[in-house]
C-alpha cells in the first residue's frame, strides 16, 4: 500500500484511547414526528467511541442505523426530531447547539462520508472545486494552500493528484468513494463518520476500500464509526462492534469477542445468516418474520416475537443492557450474569 | 452433486407481516375513500377547492334549485308619459326582484350567471377530458414505443406546440363560421393536448425503466396491454393533474375568446355576457355587476380547478405539504431536550 | 454432469446421457455507445459457452461489467445476440418468431428481476401478475383453477396462507416477501428454467437465505433448472451445482461449485474468493494490494482482459485471448498460465 505518510499535525494516540471518550452518546432517541403516527427509529442508545477507535454498527433495514448515525453528526431534519439524550463530543453537547456553533465542528473536528458517492458529490463541479467550496467554507483562503492540501488528501487515498480536474461521473465507482474519503479529511478530523461507504462497489475493490481506511485510521489517528448491513466486511477491521435491531442496541463488544461468541439470539441468527465460502455446507434458516413497526413498538424486548429463545417475561418487559464477558447484551437470557 | 440441504424441513415460513390495513377487499377499498375524505377535510386548499367546485356543479346540473328567470326575458321599466313604448329595466344595483340588476337590454343578470354556468362547466369538463385522454395515449405511447414511433409523435407533438394558438384559433373560428360550445371544445382541445402530451411523456420515460413493466413484457403481454393496464394505472396522480389544468385552461381559454367575441354571442355563457357588457359599455353606463359578476366566477372557477391540483399534490407528496406555524413550532421544541438550547435552525420547514 | 465447448476446434464434449436443457454457444452481445461523431462498440458479452441441464442451478458470478446480466437478459429475449447462438431444448432461439412462439419460450424461461421494489406494479394486488401469467401460459386452465394455482405457487415459495397474501397490495409485503412474488409468478409458468437476475442483492442478510431456500426447494420439488446470476460468491455456494466466473465479458472459469471454490485455477477467481468477506476465516491480505476494478471494455484489442491486474501475466496474455479449456474433468477455465500449468502437471 503506497501513499505518503501524512504529517499527523495533532499526534494523536494511535488506537489506544487514552483520556476520556471522543464521543459520549448517552440515551439517544430520534422519533419520526408523521402526522399518522409517531415511529420510534431510534430508543435510548447509548456508546462510546474513544480517539482512534474504529466502531461498527450493524443492523438490518429499519433498525435505526443511519438514523442514528445522522443525529450523532445532527444533520436530521423535520419530521425527524432528537426527542432525548445527548451527543457528547469533546466534552460538548452537540444536541442544542445552533447552526453557527456546529459548523465550527464540523468537518474540522468530524466529518461524515455518505453511502453513495454519486448522491453526495456535486455532479456539475471538478474534485478540486469541491474539495476548495470546502476549505473555504472553514476559512482556508491561500489558494496554494488549497492546492496543496487537496493534492495531499488525493495522495492519501491512493488517487492521483491529475484527478483533481476531473469531474465524478468521469471517475469509477471505488475513486469516487475514496475521493469522498479524501474530501473527509481535508482538517484531518478526529472522528469520521461512514454510512456504508462500500455498499455500492464491487467485492474486490470494497475489500481495498476498508483496508484503505483501516491503514488511514492506523497512521493519521482518526476514530472511525462505520455504519453497515454487512456483518462480515467489518469482521477484520473493526475494534468494537455494535449490533442493533428495531432502534436499539442488542449487543455491543469487542469485534472479535462477538463474532467468535455471539450471545444476544439475533446476533446468533445473523451469524447463521450468512453462508460460508469456505467452512462445510449446511442448510441455513435465516430469522423467520421482520422487525416490528416502529410506530407501534412491542411491549417488552423488540426481538420476542422472533426470537426462537423467547420466554414470558420477554413480551413484558425490555431487558437492560447486561455486561457479560465485557459484551454488552440486551437479553434475559443473561439476567444472572451468565449465559444459560 | 448432491446438494445436503434438506428443504421440506427447516424451511422458515414467509410470515406475512403485520399490514396496514385488515380485512378483505371491500374493508380495504372503503377505508381507502376513508382516508381520501379525511385527506380532503385536513387540507384546506382542497376543501376550499371541493365546495367551489362541487357549488357550481350544482348549480350547473339543477339550475331550477336556484330560483332565477329566463335570460332571455326583458322587463320593462316604469312607463313614462311621454314615452312610445316602454323602455326596459335598465337597473344598476341589485334589488328584491334582480339580485345583480339587469343589464341594458333588461335582462336579468344574475339568471344569466346561472344558466351560463352550465356552458362553462360543460366546456371546461368535456376539454379537459378529451385534451388529457389524447396527450395520454399520444405521450405514453410515444414514451413506450420509443424508436421511430417516437420519433413521429414527437413531431406531430411539436408541431402544434409551436404553432401559436390564438391566431390559430381564430383562423379556425372564422372559418368554421358559427362557434358554439362544441366548437370552442373542438378547437381547444385540438390545439390543447400537445403541452399536456409532452408532460405525460416525460414522466412515461422515467417510469418505463421500472421493473415491473420489463417484467410484463417478458411475460408475454402485448405493448398495448403493458402501456394501457401497467403503465398509465401508475400515472393515475399525474393524469388527475393534467386533467385539472386543461380544466382551468378551458374555463380561461373558452371565456376569453368568447370575450373578445368568437363565440356565439346568442349563447348564454360567463364569457358571451362579459363580452355584451363590454362591447355595450356597462362600465359607462354604470352597470358595474353585469361586467363584474360574470369575470368573478370565471376567476372562482378557475381558482377551483387550480386549488384542487395543489391540493392533490400536496396529499399524494407528504413533503410539498405547507408546514403551519404552530406545527413547526411544537415540532422545534422536540428537536432540542432536556437542557439544550433551542436551535433555531431546526424549526426549517420540510 | 458438464459439457464444455471449445473454441474452433474438436466440438462440444456433449454428456452422453442427456440433452442440455439450455446450450448457449459462442454467445456474443456487443452494445453500440456514443455519438454521431465517435461511435464505439462496447463488448458486454464475448463467446459465451455454456449449458445447463434440467434440475440444476447454475450461478453466474462477476462483478459489474462483467456480462452476467447481459446474458441472462439475451436468454430472456429482451436483447438479440449480436453472434453465437442460444439453444432451448435443442432448438435455436432466432427460430422463434410466431407469438404463439414467444408466448411459449416466455413461459418456459421467465425471468426474476433484482429489485423488489420495483419490480411489481404498485396500484394492483399481488395476485395481478400470477393471475396475467396463468391466463396467458396456461389457457386451459379454468377461472376455478387459475386461482387455485395461485394459491398452490404462493404456498409453494412460503408466502403463507396463500389465498390470504395474494389479496394483498405491494406495499403492505417486505421486501423478501415481494421477491418470493416474482419466483411465485415465474413458477405458476410451468417453466423449465428460471432466469433469477441477482434475486437476493437487495434484501438484508437474514432475508436471503429463506429465498435461496426456496431456490433450492424449487429445484428439488418442482423440477425447474434456474440460472442465478449474483456478485456474491457464498450464496452462489450455498445454492447452486455449477458456477460459472465472468470477467468483463468472457467466462473465465467454469465447473462443479465446490470444484471452482476449492481449487480455482483463475487468477481472479482467486482474487474474488480472497476478497469475500468471510468472518470465520483469518484476513486474506492479497486482494488488499490490488486497487483495479473491472474495466468497460470497448474496441477490445486481442487478449486477456484480466492481464493489467494479474499477477502472473505473461507475454502470451497480451497477444492471444485464453479460450475456455478444461482442465479437470468438468472443469474449464480460460487461462494460457493455468492451461499452460495444467500440461506441464505443475498444479500452482
Amino acid at each position: 500500500m503506497t501513499h505518503a505518510l501524512a504529517d499527523d499535525p495533532r499526534g494523536l494516540a494511535r488506537s489506544h484511547p487514552s483520556h476520556g471518550p471522543l464521543l459520549e452518546v448517552r440515551d439517544l432517541s430520534v422519533e419520526y414526528l408523521l402526522e399518522q403516527a409517531v415511529i420510534n427509529a431510534v430508543d435510548h442508545v447509548s456508546l462510546d467511541v474513544g480517539a482512534g477507535e474504529f466502531l461498527a454498527i450493524v443492523g438490518e433495514s429499519g433498525c435505526g442505523k443511519s438514523t442514528l448515525l445522522f443525529a450523532i453528526a445532527r444533520l436530521l431534519y423535520p419530521p425527524a426530531a432528537i426527542t432525548g439524550g445527548s451527543v457528547t463530543f469533546q466534552g460538548r453537547n452537540l444536541v442544542g447547539l445552533t447552526e453557527t456553533d456546529l459548523s465550527a465542528v464540523r468537518w474540522k473536528d468530524m466529518s461524515v462520508v455518505m453511502q453513495s458517492a454519486m448522491n453526495a458529490l456535486n455532479p456539475v463541479l471538478s474534485v478540486a472545486a469541491q474539495f476548495r467550496d470546502a476549505m473555504r467554507a472553514h476559512g482556508v483562503t491561500s489558494k496554494q494552500e488549497i492546492d496543496k492540501r487537496s493534492a495531499e488528501v488525493l495522495r492519501m487515498v491512493g488517487i492521483d493528484p491529475v484527478h483533481l480536474k476531473s469531474y465524478p461521473h468521469q471517475l469509477s465507482g471505488g475513486m469516487r468513494q475514496r475521493a469522498m474519503i479524501a474530501m473527509a479529511m481535508l482538517f484531518t478530523p478526529e472522528l469520521i463518520i461512514m454510512d456504508e461507504p462500500t455498499s455500492a462497489l464491487d467485492v474486490v475493490a470494497q475489500r481495498s476500500l476498508m483496508a484503505q481506511i483501516k491503514e488511514l485510521q492506523r497512521t493519521l489517528g482518526f476514530a472511525v464509526i462505520f455504519v453497515t448491513h454487512d456483518m462480515s466486511l467489518v469482521s477484520h477491521f473493526s475494534d468494537r462492534l455494535m449490533v442493533m435491531y428495531a432502534g436499539q442496541v442488542s449487543e455491543v463488544g469487542r469485534t472479535r469477542q462477538v463474532f467468535d461468541a455471539p450471545k444476544h439470539p439475533y446476533t446468533v441468527g445473523l451469524m447463521d445468516a450468512f453462508p460460508s465460502i469456505r467452512g462445510p455446507r449446511v442448510p441455513l434458516m435465516g430469522i423467520p418474520g421482520s422487525p416490528p413497526d416502529l410506530a407501534r413498538p412491542p411491549e417488552g424486548c423488540r426481538f420476542a416475537p422472533r426470537c426462537p429463545k423467547v420466554m414470558p417475561r420477554c413480551e413484558t418487559s425490555l431487558p437492560p443492557l447486561y455486561q457479560v464477558e465485557g459484551v454488552g447484551v440486551r437479553c434475559f437470557l443473561y439476567d444472572d450474569g451468565g449465559a444459560r | 452433486m448432491a446438494m445436503p440441504i434438506s428443504v421440506s424441513s427447516g424451511q422458515p415460513a414467509g410470515l406475512p407481516e403485520p399490514s396496514a390495513l385488515p380485512g378483505p377487499g371491500g374493508a380495504r377499498g372503503r377505508a381507502a375513500r376513508g382516508r381520501l375524505t379525511t385527506a380532503i377535510r385536513r387540507n384546506r386548499k382542497a376543501t376550499a377547492g371541493v365546495i367551489l367546485l362541487a357549488l357550481f356543479t350544482l348549480v350547473a346540473l339543477f339550475p331550477g334549485l336556484v330560483p332565477h328567470y329566463d335570460p332571455t326575458e326583458i322587463f320593462f321599466g316604469a312607463k313614462c308619459p311621454s314615452c312610445y313604448s316602454t323602455p326596459a329595466l335598465v337597473q344598476s344595483a341589485p334589488s328584491a326582484a334582480h339580485w345583480l340588476g339587469t343589464d341594458l337590454e333588461g335582462h336579468d343578470v344574475f339568471s344569466q350567471v346561472v344558466v351560463g354556468t352550465r356552458a362553462v362547466l360543460v366546456l371546461a369538463v368535456v376539454t379537459g377530458l378529451l385534451t388529457t385522454l389524447i396527450a395520454m395515449v399520444v405521450g405514453v405511447a410515444a414514451a413506450y414505443l420509443g424508436g421511430f414511433w417516437d420519433g413521429v409523435l414527437n413531431v406531430v407533438t411539436d408541431m402544434l406546440l409551436v404553432i401559436p394558438l390564438f391566431p390559430l384559433l381564430i383562423v379556425i373560428v372564422k372559418y368554421l363560421g358559427q362557434s358554439g360550445n362544441l366548437v370552442l371544445i373542438l378547437v381547444l382541445t385540438v390545439t390543447g393536448w400537445s403541452y399536456t402530451a409532452r408532460q405525460l411523456r416525460s414522466q412515461a420515460q422515467s417510469l418505463r425503466n421500472r421493473d415491473f413493466l420489463l417484467a410484463a413484457k417478458v411475460r408475454g403481454e402485448r405493448s398495448f396491454y403493458i402501456i394501457m393496464v401497467e403503465m398509465i394505472p401508475t400515472m393515475t396522480s399525474l393524469l388527475l393533474a393534467c386533467f385539472l389544468g386543461n380544466a382551468l385552461y378551458a374555463v380561461l381559454a373558452g371565456s376569453g375568446l368568447q370575450f373578445l367575441g368568437l363565440g356565439d354571442p346568442n349563447m348564454v355563457s360567463w364569457g358571451t355576457t362579459l363580452y355584451w357588457a363590454d362591447s355595450q359599455g356597462a362600465l359607462q353606463s354604470g352597470l358595474y355587476l353585469w361586467e363584474i359578476v360574470p369575470g368573478l366566477c370565471i376567476a372562482l372557477l378557475g381558482a377551483a380547478f387550480a386549488l384542487l391540483n395543489y391540493a392533490f399534490d400536496e396529499i399524494s407528496n407528504p413533503a410539498l405539504r405547507p408546514l403551519r406555524a404552530k406545527k413547526a413550532r411544537r415540532q422545534a421544541a422536540l428537536a432540542a431536550p432536556i437542557g439544550g438550547r433551542l436551535a433555531s435552525d431546526d424549526a426549517r420547514a420540510s | 454432469m458438464t459439457e464444455l465447448s471449445t473454441q474452433p476446434g474438436p466440438g462440444p464434449q456433449a454428456q452422453d446421457d442427456s440433452e442440455p436443457l439450455l446450450r448457449v454457444e459462442r454467445l456474443s452481445r456487443h452494445f453500440k455507445i456514443g455519438n454521431a461523431l465517435s461511435r464505439a462498440t462496447l463488448h458486454a458479452v464475448d463467446d459465451a459457452n455454456f449449458s445447463v441441464y434440467e434440475r440444476q442451478i447454475v450461478a453466474v458470478a462477476g462483478e459489474s461489467g462483467s456480462g452476467k446480466s447481459t446474458v441472462a437478459r439475451v436468454l430472456a429475449k429482451i436483447y438479440k445476440p449480436t453472434s453465437g447462438e442460444v439453444y432451448f431444448q435443442g432448438k435455436p432461439l432466432s427460430a422463434i418468431k410466431s407469438r404463439r412462439d414467444r408466448l411459449r419460450y416466455s413461459g418456459q424461461v421467465p425471468m426474476v428481476f433484482q429489485d423488489p421494489f420495483s419490480s411489481i406494479n404498485p396500484v394492483f394486488r399481488v395476485s395481478h401478475g400470477v393471475m396475467r401469467a396463468l391466463k396467458l401460459h396456461r389457457p386451459e386452465l379454468t377461472k376455478e383453477q387459475r386461482e387455485a394455482e395461485a394459491v398452490r405457487v404462493f404456498d409453494v415459495v412460503g408466502l403463507n396462507p396463500g389465498a390470504e397474501v395474494l389479496q394483498r397490495y405491494p406495499h403492505e409485503l417486505s421486501g423478501g416477501q415481494r421477491q418470493r412474488v416474482g419466483f411465485a409468478q415465474a413458477l405458476a409458468m410451468r417453466p423449465k428454467l428460471i432466469l433469477a437476475d441477482e434475486p437476493v442483492s437487495m434484501l438484508d442478510v437474514s432475508i436471503r437465505i429463506g429465498l435461496l431456500n426456496v431456490m433450492a426447494k424449487l429445484r428439488d420439488t418442482e423440477g425447474v433448472s434456474i440460472l442465478y446470476i449474483t456478485h456474491d460468491l457464498a450464496s452462489a455456494r450455498y445454492v447452486t451445482d455449477r458456477l460459472i466466473i465472468m470477467y468483463a465479458g468472457h467466462i473465465v472459469e467454469t465447473g462443479p461449485v465446490e470444484g471452482v471454490l476449492s481449487t480455482p485455477r483463475h487468477p481472479y477467481t482467486e482474487l474474488l474468493l480472497a476478497a469475500a468477506p468471510d468472518p470465520r476465516a483469518p484476513l486474506n491480505v492479497s486482494s488488499e494490494a490490488d486497487v483495479g476494478e473491472p474495466p468497460r471494455v470497448i474496441d477490445p484489442t486481442p487478449g486477456c482482459r484480466f492481464r493489467w491486474r494479474c499477477p502472473l501475466a505473461i507475454d502470451e496474455c497480451h497477444r492471444i485471448t485464453p479460450p475456455l479449456r478444461e482442465l479437470l474433468p468438468g472443469h474449464g477455465v480460460a487461462c494460457h498460465v493455468a492451461q499452460a500449468g495444467a500440461e506441464t502437471g505443475a498444479f500452482r
